[in-house]
Order: C-alpha cells, then sequence, then structure tokens
C-alpha cells in the first residue's frame, strides 16, 4: 500500500517536472494511436458503410465473424502481423517491422472490427425513413450512404474514438510489432511491462496515470459529443 | 467546444500520418536482436549512445528470449545478433544465417538462493547441486524450490545443460512437481519471482548484480568452467537475407571488438555496483574457449552478396 | 401524353395483396386527389409511383416511358422529376436550410448564390420564412411537415407525391398550406395528394381517385364524386374516411 502511495506522489513529480523520458513516450504512443485509429477510420467507415447497405450471401454470418473479432487478443493480432511484415513474411520487402509505421498498420488492424462493426450499427440505428426521404429527394446511392453515415456521425465518431483508446491501451500488437525499442517504438504501455518487469514501480504508475488521465479525455469527448 | 477539440484531433491525427509517412528519416538504422539476460544489465544503452555519437547510426536493440532473437535473425528482421548459447550460435553459422561468431565479452552465471540455503548447496558444483535441490524439492516442495527461465533463453539453455551434466532427460525434470517452476520470462521477471517465493534459480551475474538492490536472494555459486556465460555477436548473411545491413553490422561488432568497446565492456558498472558486470573476451580467448580468430577480433566477412 | 400512366398495378407483401388492379392516369400539372380510410394503401400507391419499392404486376409509365421496372440509374433519372413528402416527414440532423436545399444538393447544384434564393422563397412559400439556420430537429412537428413541403417545392418537380400533407396542423397553417396548393395549381407541377379531408380534396382536386382496401372503387372529376348523388350514397362510397373538422 505503501508503494502505491509513494509511487503515486513520485508520478505526479514526474509529470510536473516533465520528465523528458516519459513526455517522448507519451507524445510518441499518442501519435502512433491517433494515426492508427484515422487509418482505420477512413477505410472501415466506408467500408462498414458498403456492408450494411449491400445485400449479399452471407452478410449476416459476415457482421457475426466482425464483432466477434472485437475482443481478438492483442497478442494474437500482434502475432499474426509480425508473421505478414516480417522480412520472411508476405510484406517483408515493405521493411515494416520494429517501426512506428509497422506499429501503426498493426494497431489499424486490431481496431479495424470494432470501426466497421461499430459503424454498421451506428448506421442501422437510422431509422429507414431517413434512406427513403434522401431517396425521394433525388440522391443516388453513393449519395444514400453518405447521407446516412451523416445522420449517424455521432455514433460513427464514437466508433473511431473507442478504436483510438483501444489502440492507446494495448500491449501485444506494439510489442510484438515495435519491438519495445527505446527511444523508436517504446510506447506507454510497453513502457509500463517493462519497468514493471524490472521492478521501477514510480515510473509504471506515472505512465499508467498519464494513460488513465488520456482515456479519461477521451470519454469526456465522447461523451460530450453525444450530447449534441 | 467538443466540435473545435474534434476538430482538433481530426489534424493532429492527420499529421501524425503525414509525419509518419515521411518517415522517420534521418540517420541510419541499426537492428539488433539480443537476450533479455543482456539487454535488462543496461550495458547495451550505454553502448548505443556511444555508438550514436560515434557513427550518426540508431541502434535499435529488440529483446526477448535467445530463441526469439535467434528466430528474428532466421528471418532476417534483424541486422545482428549477440547471443550466449554456444551450440545454437554454432548451428546459426553452419546453416549459414550468420557470418561469423565474434566472441565479445564473459561473464558468470550464478546458482542464486534464500540466504538460509535450505537445500544446502552452497560451493557444491553446479550439475550437483541441481540434482540435490531437485532431490529436496521433490521431498519438501514448500521448502526448496526452483525458478526456471522457461523461455528458450540461453539461460534456459544452460540450465538444460547443467540437468543434462548431472544425468537427467530434462523432461523427466519439469514434470517431476511442484517444487518446478517455469517462469516464462525474462531474468529480471525471473529473479523477481524467485525472489517472492524465496527459491533457487540460475542467472547470469550480470542481470543479477544490476537487480541486488531489490532482492534478498544470494549468489550461492559463482564460478566454475560449467557456469561460463559468453557473449557473442553474429551479422545476419545477406545472402540469406538480401535486406539486412550488413556492413553497418560489421561496422558495429568491429566497434564492440575495438579496443574503445572492449574498454567500454570491461567498465560497465563498477559505478554503479562496485565492480564490472563483465569482464572482455580480450585477452581471455583461451579460458573462454574462443579460437583467436573469433576471439575480439575485426570482422574478416565481405557483405558482398555472391 | 399524360405525365403518368398508371396500369394493371398491384402490390403483394406474401399472401397480403396491398394494392389491386390500379389503373390511373394523371396529366400534367393536373392534381390527383387519392381519397381512402386508413390502410388502404394510399401510401403504398405514392411509393410505388416514387419508385421506391418496385410493384408485384403491372407496369408504371412516367413522362412516355415505362420505369417501373427498369435499372435503377433510370429509376433514379425519373424519380428526380417528382418530389414527395411523407406523412410524418423526418428531418436530417442539419439546419433548415440545409434541410430545404437537400434535394438541391443531389443534383449537383452547389450550395452557391442560386441555392440561397429558392431555399428563402421555398420557405416563405411555407410561411417559415427567416428559419434558415434553425435546427431542424427541434422544430414542432406541423413545422417539420411544411419544411418538408418546402424541401420538395424548391426542387420544382414535374409531379409532386403529397400524403396527408396538412394532417398534423393546425387549422390556421393548413389553411395556408391549402392555399399554397392552390396557387400550385397555375405551375405546371401536376400533384398527387392522398388525403382523409374531404373538403381539401373537394377545393384542390380536379380529379380524384377513392381507394378502398387496395383496389380503386372510384374515379372521375372532382365535381363528380362530390356530386349530391354520390353524396347520398356516401355511407358506402365513404366508409372509414373521416369527417374532416
Amino acid at each position: 500500500m505503501e508503494e502505491i502511495c509513494y509511487g503515486l506522489l513520485r508520478a505526479l513529480e514526474l509529470i510536473a517536472a516533465r520528465d523528458p523520458q516519459v513526455m517522448e513516450i507519451t507524445i510518441r504512443s499518442l501519435f502512433i494511436s491517433l494515426s492508427s485509429a484515422f487509418l482505420a477510420g477512413i477505410i472501415c467507415i466506408p467500408l462498414g458503410g458498403l456492408i450494411e447497405f449491400r445485400q449479399f450471401w452471407g452478410k449476416s454470418a459476415l457482421i457475426n465473424l466482425i464483432q466477434t473479432l472485437y475482443s481478438l487478443p492483442t497478442v494474437t493480432v500482434g502475432l499474426l502481423v509480425f508473421l505478414l511484415i516480417s522480412r520472411s513474411g508476405l510484406l517483408g520487402g515493405l521493411n515494416l517491422l520494429f517501426s512506428p509505421t509497422g506499429m501503426i498498420f498493426g494497431q489499424a488492424i486490431l481496431v479495424s472490427p470494432i470501426m466497421i462493426g461499430l459503424t454498421i450499427t451506428a448506421l442501422e440505428g437510422v431509422g429507414p425513413q431517413i434512406r427513403d426521404t434522401a431517396k425521394s429527394l433525388g440522391a443516388n446511392e453513393k449519395q444514400i450512404i453518405v447521407t446516412v453515415i451523416k445522420e449517424a456521425r455521432v455514433a460513427v465518431m464514437a466508433a473511431v474514438l473507442l478504436g483510438f483508446g483501444r489502440a492507446l491501451s494495448e500491449v501485444g500488437v506494439a510489442m510484438m510489432i515495435g519491438g519495445n525499442i527505446r527511444g523508436y517504438t517504446r510506447v506507454l504501455t510497453t513502457a509500463i511491462a517493462l519497468e514493471t518487469s524490472m521492478g521501477n514501480l514510480e515510473l509504471s504508475i506515472a505512465m499508467g496515470i498519464i494513460l488513465i488521465t488520456i482515456s479519461l479525455a477521451i470519454n469526456i469527448l465522447l461523451n460530450r459529443f453525444q450530447r449534441k | 467546444m467538443a466540435r473545435n477539440l474534434l476538430k482538433m484531433a481530426l489534424v493532429l491525427m492527420a499529421l501524425s500520418v503525414l509525419c509518419g509517412a515521411a518517415g522517420a528519416a534521418g540517420g541510419e538504422r541499426l537492428k539488433l536482436a539480443t537476450t533479455t539476460s543482456l539487454q535488462d544489465t543496461g550495458l547495451l544503452d550505454v553502448i548505443k549512445d556511444k555508438f550514436d555519437e560515434k557513427y550518426n547510426v540508431a541502434l535499435d536493440v529488440v529483446s526477448g528470449g535467445t530463441g526469439i532473437a535467434i528466430q528474428y535473425a532466421q528471418r532476417g528482421d534483424v541486422d545482428v545478433l549477440i547471443v550466449h548459447d554456444k551450440e545454437r550460435e554454432l548451428k546459426f553459422i553452419k546453416d549459414g544465417q550468420g557470418l561469423e561468431r565474434r566472441c565479445i565479452a564473459y561473464n558468470y552465471f550464478f546458482l542464486v538462493g534464500p540466504k538460509n540455503d535450505p537445500a544446502g548447496v552452497k560451493g557444491m558444483n553446479a550439475s550437483y547441486a541441481l540434482a540435490t535441490i531437485m532431490e529436496k524439492g521433490k521431498a519438501d516442495p514448500s521448502k526448496v524450490m526452483f525458478i526456471s527461465r522457461g523461455d528458450n533463453s540461453g539461460t534456459h539453455a544452460r540450465e538444460k545443460l547443467l540437468w543434462k551434466n548431472a544425468g537427467y532427460a530434462y523432461s523427466a525434470v519439469n514434470t517431476s512437481g511442484p517444487w518446478y517452476i517455469e517462469a516464462g520470462q525474462g531474468m529480471g521477471a525471473t529473479l523477481n519471482i524467485a525472489n517472492e517465493k524465496q527459491a533457487y534459480t540460475i542467472s547470469d551475474m550480470s542481470t543479477f548484480m544490476a537487480y541486488q538492490g531489490n532482492l534478498t536472494l544470494v549468489p550461492l555459486i559463482e564460478g566454475g568452467d560449467e557456469l561460463l556465460n559468453v557473449y557473442v555477436a553474429m551479422a545476419v548473411n545477406p545472402e540469406k537475407h538480401p535486406g539486412v545491413n550488413c556492413v553497418l553490422a560489421n561496422m558495429f561488432i568491429n566497434y564492440l571488438v575495438s579496443d574503445e568497446g572492449q574498454d567500454l565492456i570491461a567498465s560497465y558498472g563498477k559505478d554503479k555496483f562496485g565492480q564490472p558486470l563483465f569482464s572482455p573476451a580480450r585477452g581471455n580467448c583461451e579460458l573462454i574457449g574462443c579460437s583467436e580468430a573469433e576471439c575480439a577480433a575485426r570482422t574478416s566477412a565481405s557483405c558482398a552478396v555472391a | 401524353m399524360a405525365l403518368l400512366e398508371i396500369n394493371s398495378l398491384g402490390k403483394s407483401i406474401g399472401p397480403a395483396e396491398i394494392l389491386k388492379g390500379i389503373d390511373l392516369t394523371v396529366e400534367h400539372g393536373e392534381v390527383l386527389g387519392l381519397i381512402g380510410p386508413t390502410g388502404s394503401g394510399k401510401t403504398t400507391l405514392l411509393r410505388l409511383v416514387d419508385l421506391l419499392e418496385e410493384p408485384s404486376t403491372g407496369s408504371i409509365l412516367f413522362d412516355g416511358r415505362e420505369v417501373s421496372r427498369r435499372p435503377e440509374n433510370e429509376k433514379l433519372a425519373a424519380r428526380r422529376k417528382m418530389a414527395m413528402v411523407f406523412q410524418k416527414p423526418v428531418m436530417f440532423k442539419a439546419s433548415v436550410e440545409e434541410n430545404v436545399s437537400f434535394g438541391l444538393k443531389m443534383r449537383g447544384r452547389k450550395g452557391a448564390e442560386g441555392g440561397r434564393e429558392e431555399v428563402k422563397e421555398a420557405l416563405a412559400a411555407v410561411g417559415l420564412s427567416g428559419y434558415e439556420s434553425r435546427d431542424a430537429n427541434t422544430l414542432s412537428g406541423g413545422e417539420m411537415q411544411r419544411i418538408a413541403l418546402a424541401r420538395a417545392l424548391v426542387l420544382q418537380p414535374k409531379l409532386l407525391l403529397l400524403d396527408e400533407p396538412t394532417a398534423n396542423l393546425d387549422p390556421r397553417s393548413a389553411a395556408s398550406i391549402d392555399n399554397l396548393l392552390q396557387s400550385l395549381k397555375r405551375s405546371r407541377t401536376a400533384v398527387i395528394i392522398a388525403t382523409h379531408n374531404m373538403h381539401q380534396c373537394r377545393n384542390l382536386a380536379d380529379r380524384v381517385a377513392v381507394l378502398q382496401t387496395g383496389r380503386l372503387t372510384a374515379q372521375g372529376k372532382s365535381e363528380e364524386i362530390f356530386s349530391d348523388k354520390t353524396m347520398a350514397q356516401s355511407g358506402r362510397l365513404f366508409s372509414g374516411i373521416r369527417v374532416p373538422w
């Protein structure tokens, strides 16, 4: 119990003093997770729209699969992506392993099921009359999709923020794809894991506080947005 | 207000992606895979800084058990490897995966355990001590326990070798009872577990000394041939993996075996722990079983792909 | 050549026959009143005309061409010459201006000056001038109905489809909309107005069609249908139709 209190105090000290090590790691975490959420977003939102609007054989099975993948273990995704982008893997030539770009790629894959699935849910939540209204006012298929996505924009935004939150707080992909390289691919979660295993609990707690604070900020943002 | 924050977030995201795309260019990067035993001592952090200073090359160190480090090298995901398991190193070279073996440093494994030494193995011969621990552990697992790395690392390989020397098949050992615990983690984490449970374990000297401040465990056996721990560097063969940076790898290895590098290794830890954590390979070749060609000698292999 | 020609139109969902054997024409600029009790199929008929659904039997000719069984792009072209106002219309999550100019944007008219003027005019026509920047979803039901009407009018369609356009309005608003619809008769806009309100029907419609349980039971000029003779039989003919207040 003592350790936690002491650690908490020390943690606040580090944050107030803006310890350069901690700052660097935090900024990198934000950069990588924001990028992966963005990347996943621009692919998954239209994809979700397409799946929602088209009728095809196996559609409900696909949606089922997507929802199952929401809670895919991060280490499994990490391993699969590792095999893919390793130099001996299919995408080896891209030289993505052990780099921030590779982590962005891996995390984007990790959060894609959530983004696609929640986009579909968001779009389903838009009343059918919106579609008919848009159609009767002369919208073509693409315009209808865009209109429905716009109507669902609050819920879709929530999906993106959720994806970002997941990317920010996961370890499996960051560790396997990034390698936790000091000054290059070390992020909050992998740093916490490392410092904890090394017994440097104050540093771990400090970074944990930062992580929680950012998550809190995301949640507040989400709530503000949903109340509109 | 929320709308503005949102716009800010989106702009941030877009910028991040652009920055990423532009690439973290700049100096060159050399990828090194090594064992957690070595990484946890902090030696590589010092070497990394000095190497970057001197050559403007960023050293990216990825660590894991020896098993995964070799895997990375076999997949061409890293340019150079530092491990400490002679059998696997020789195989690595024999399979044409690596250019040459270069011995760069050594120290000893320790058998560490609780201060009161419930199995009474202090000063014994290492393999004999392990056999004793097993005997006493099977009899009373609440008093005598052993924590294994259990992760295919160099340290784990050495432990398995000791069991072999003691005359036991490993499969008979690791399933023989609750006295034997497989941590499945790095050296630091394993030491922490051993500390918690007041159990015996095998650790390389450097990691133990780096963690000693937080542990109540003490070294019970500190030397002898059986516990010799030699660190070897190998560059990945560009013929097998054309993408690897062979030139930088060789440059790095040459730095390690140079006087400056060997001095750095020889002095590391003195200020923090009172004594250096490693001994340089230079001048100790015979002791550590490295040939003259392998021992603290500059690389002679060329990077040219046939 | 009639603007709209409906031949033997039928719509079934499973075993339920929602519409059967509908034969109807609408001339350019004509106002057709579609009168019938709840559940008689008025809304379905309007939806079929707007090509939102496909008929089970029969065909629809618009501007001389068959449209109900054509590929989507042809349907879209026809649909863009029509506009429909639904019963209890929904607003997009946007401002009133964005709602009203929606159809214009869909037809590729960038929001520039032209659009803004027309939106202003349309809002004035429905008595909601100055509402441009209001959030459409904060409006009352009656206001939403009028915005929906403005949304359709601004497109200057050849055929306007109205499903109970004054049903949710207070008497004063309803009256002003009726005036507006009257003034439409001077333009070349054809209108099909589905309504319960016999008064409204009699005042506005040139011709009237009576729909009962999916079938047209009467069709003809307004004067004929609303003549004294027919009114005497009104019990039978207009059974189920609410007397207007």
